[in-house]
């Protein structure tokens, strides 16, 4: 079976389950997009018909909410995900600089995914983690005071 | 013996898991039986990771920025040969840092261990429910509230107790109880503390608030950018059912009250309480006009008390110790302390709780440590993106509600950023609006309109292309956003904007009219130069210089060709000589 055709059962298969864990209820949806995202690292268009179909909700009204959170995407995302803390307390601590680097070692922009899929470059809102700033998230991992110079070190860590 | 290491968010950030590695792994070779805990962050984020070893009679050392190499000396010396590191030992400002403050919601935190019911029951946890729940009635609960003048710590500052009896007073039989974790005022992480520290005490507070109006069902709408808040949130609800203080029949009353933890999905306006809701019910979370209320029409147009993390974890404790002992702390108007997330140019950063009406000069200086390198004050925004920028001369105000709503910010939520002489207030004003453009959910005019016009004007004024005009539109603006917007996103808007007209016109003055940014940030108008004494022709800056801007010979001074320059900044910071100069 081609690659994408498989895909696109196995986003189908984990919403057909994901609908009959936790139900058809309106305030499920959300959870079930996060579980989607989480598992795909994005929503998918045959995820929303099929969401659309068992849970009994027009594709608009999903593709409404997925498109709302900063934390749903429903564009494809590189392997490895970085979140950039851009809130006032880790701009103020040199966020700015650290940011200018992450770009420039990338080659990437706000938003952009590498050619070679490996990296999805993002900004985030506030961690919460101003004490050490600045911040960024790769995928589940925290670094804390960040400077431009341990940019290409941290990022040699994922392959 | 016994170890702890301190492991929130920005400890774990900081390294705090290597270091109890470290710990584990030397125990493991001594052979010894040492247990190695986890607790949440005490709020000493500039002294993070924090280990605090308990010997056999109960006393304390606490040892702060622990790298693993450092535990491996503190064990050795400490838990081997009996005696304290102290080139290790926290540092007197730390200790200065935490003993002038006065700890009622923060008092778990940074000493008991959140994963672990034992440690909250053991520190005087439940005992507030259970007096609640066996020797009270709806009334007496709701009257307590009443009597602390208890005030919302989320940012609206409205009477809890007043929220509780609207509710209770409602004849629907469904209500509920909802907990807003979305904490999402950048440079406010008090929230995420509590939640990560002591979890216990928030269920607590909610399971007394669902007993006052008599509700069975309640939510905790936690931000996904706080996983580790939401999984010890989800440990401490299965460990309180396990002990039937939660759940069905709690402590054998017939009251039936449940929790479940709603992740929001990353959008900062679900922190306003009606989007809050929508996004529950699985809706774009949008807010709608008030009233209704939601203590009217809320959670599924039912009846619901909509409280905050901070508010909550009062709560048992004004139960344990009644309303006026609360009330006896504070101002007139604001009552009992506040936690503060202090930030930015600051010595000592992390989390203040204080009495209300303590003035902002001792939060940031006789708490803070003042600024560093010593660079002077330049402003304190408070409340985040919806408050205002305050100047020195106002720095005695007192934090109280309305003390502070009167220079032109807000309480907020409690976020203090501290911003020194470099900073520009234009560019600061001119980033908070970019930060409520991008979160503005869009649904009315006013503000999805008028930040953006806001900072199109803001952005002009840093790029030198400002007019003399601009100063009265802006002005204009905000008060036409503050006033027409539906939520308090949008109304709050404007305040970075026009606080910093008000407190520091001189700065958007010498943008527009001299073309000059006085704090030397804004790009557009300012210049690197070399200066030809201090310089010794090293070559380093023109090496680093990412568009090949910099030449020179060897050894002699060098040049900036401003045509290609893009006022980056790195030959500046990498320039041994200090020869780089802005202008």
């Amino acid at each position: 079976m081609p690659v994408e055709a498989k895909k696109e059962q196995d986003v189908r298969l984990l919403v057909r389950t994901l609908v009959k864990e936790q139900g058809r209820e309106k305030a499920e949806l959300i959870p079930i997009l996060h579980e989607i995202n989480g598992e795909f690292g994005y929503i998918s268009d045959d995820a929303i018909q099929e969401l659309s179909q068992q849970m009994n909700i027009p594709t608009s009204h999903i593709y409404s909410v997925a498109t709302f959170y900063r934390m749903l995407s429903t564009e494809p995302r590189g392997r490895h995900v970085i979140q950039f803390c851009e809130s006032a307390p880790c701009h103020v601590a040199g966020g700015r600089q650290v940011w200018q680097k992450l770009q420039k070692e990338l080659g990437l922009s706000k938003g952009e995914t590498s050619a070679d899929d490996k990296w999805t470059l993002l900004t985030t809102s506030c961690l919460g983690v101003c004490g050490v700033g600045p911040v960024m998230i790769i995928d589940n991992d925290i670094y804390g005071n960040v400077t431009p110079d341990q940019v290409p070190n941290i990022l040699e860590n994922y392959k | 013996m016994r170890i702890l290491v301190g492991q929130g968010s920005c400890g774990i950030a900081s390294g705090a898991k290597k270091t109890a590695a470290a710990f584990a792994e030397q125990i493991r070779a001594a052979e010894m039986d040492v247990p190695v805990d986890v607790t949440g962050c005490i709020g000493l984020c500039y002294l993070e990771p924090i280990v605090d070893i308990y010997d056999d009679n109960g006393e304390m050392t606490r040892y702060t920025k622990v790298t693993p190499d450092t535990a491996k000396l503190i064990f050795d010396a400490h838990v081997v040969g009996g005696t304290p590191y102290t080139p290790a030992m926290i540092p007197a400002d730390g200790q200065a840092f935490l003993d002038k403050q006065t700890r009622v919601v923060m008092k778990n935190c940074g000493i008991i261990n959140p994963e672990r019911i034992e440690d909250y029951i053991a520190s005087g946890g439940y005992r507030a429910l259970s007096k609640a729940i066996r020797n009270m009635t709806a009334d007496e609960i709701c009257d307590v509230v009443l009597g602390s003048d208890l005030r919302g710590r989320g940012g609206g500052g409205f009477p809890t107790g007043k929220k509780w009896v609207q509710v209770k007073r409602q004849s629907e039989p469904v209500k509920y109880v909802v907990c807003n974790a979305d904490e999402g005022d950048p440079g406010a992480f008090m929230d995420r503390s509590i939640l990560e520290a002591d979890p216990h005490s928030v269920l607590e507070g909610m399971i007394i608030a669902a007993k006052a109006i008599d509700a069975r069902k309640g939510y905790i709408y936690a931000r996904t950018e706080y996983p580790l808040a939401i999984t010890r949130l989800q440990i401490a609800i299965t460990q309180a059912k396990e002990r039937g203080l939660l759940g069905d029949d709690i402590l054998g009353s017939g009251f039936d009250f449940d929790i479940e933890i709603y992740q929001g999905a990353g959008a900062f306006v679900c922190g306003e309480e009606t989007a809050l809701m929508r996004s529950i019910e699985g809706r774009r979370g949008m807010p709608r006009p008030r009233p209704p209320f939601p203590a009217h029409k809320g959670l599924w147009e039912k009846p619901t008390i909509l409280n905050n993390v901070e508010t909550l974890c009062n709560v048992p404790q004004i139960m344990l110790h009644g309303g006026d002992w609360y009330a006896s702390v504070g101002t007139a108007t604001s009552k009992g302390t506040k936690v503060f997330a202090m930030s930015g140019d600051v010595n000592n950063i992390g989390l203040v709780e204080v009495p209300m009406g303590t003035p902002l000069r001792t939060l940031i200086y006789d708490i803070g440590g003042g600024i560093p390198k010593k660079r002077k004050f330049k402003g304190v925004q408070l409340g985040g993106p919806s408050g205002g920028c305050i100047p020195e001369h106002l720095l005695d105000t007192p934090v109280d509600y309305e003390e502070i709503a009167k220079v032109g910010a807000i309480m907020g939520s409690g976020g203090v950023i501290v911003m020194d002489e470099n900073t520009c207030m234009v560019d600061i004003a001119r980033f908070f609006m970019e930060f409520t453009q991008d979160e503005s959910c869009g649904k009315c005019t006013p503000c999805r309109v008028g930040t953006r016009r806001i900072l199109e004007i803001l952005t002009r004024i840093c790029e030198g292309k400002g007019k003399p005009e601009d100063i009265d539109t802006l002005r204009y603006l905000c008060d036409q956003i503050n006033e027409n917007s539906l939520c308090g996103l949008g109304k709050g808007a404007p305040n970075p904007v026009k606080s910093t007209l008000e407190h520091f016109l001189d700065e958007y003055e010498a943008h527009i009219y001299e073309k000059r940014c006085p704090a030397k940030v804004c790009k557009s108008l300012i210049r690197f130069e070399i200066i030809d004494g201090p310089c010794t022709g090293c070559g380093l800056c023109a090496r680093n210089c990412p568009v090949n801007a910099i030449s020179g010979e060897r050894r002699q001074t060098h040049v900036i060709d401003p045509d290609i320059c893009i006022k980056c900044g790195i030959c500046e910071q990498l320039c041994p000589y200090d020869a780089i100069e802005i202008k």
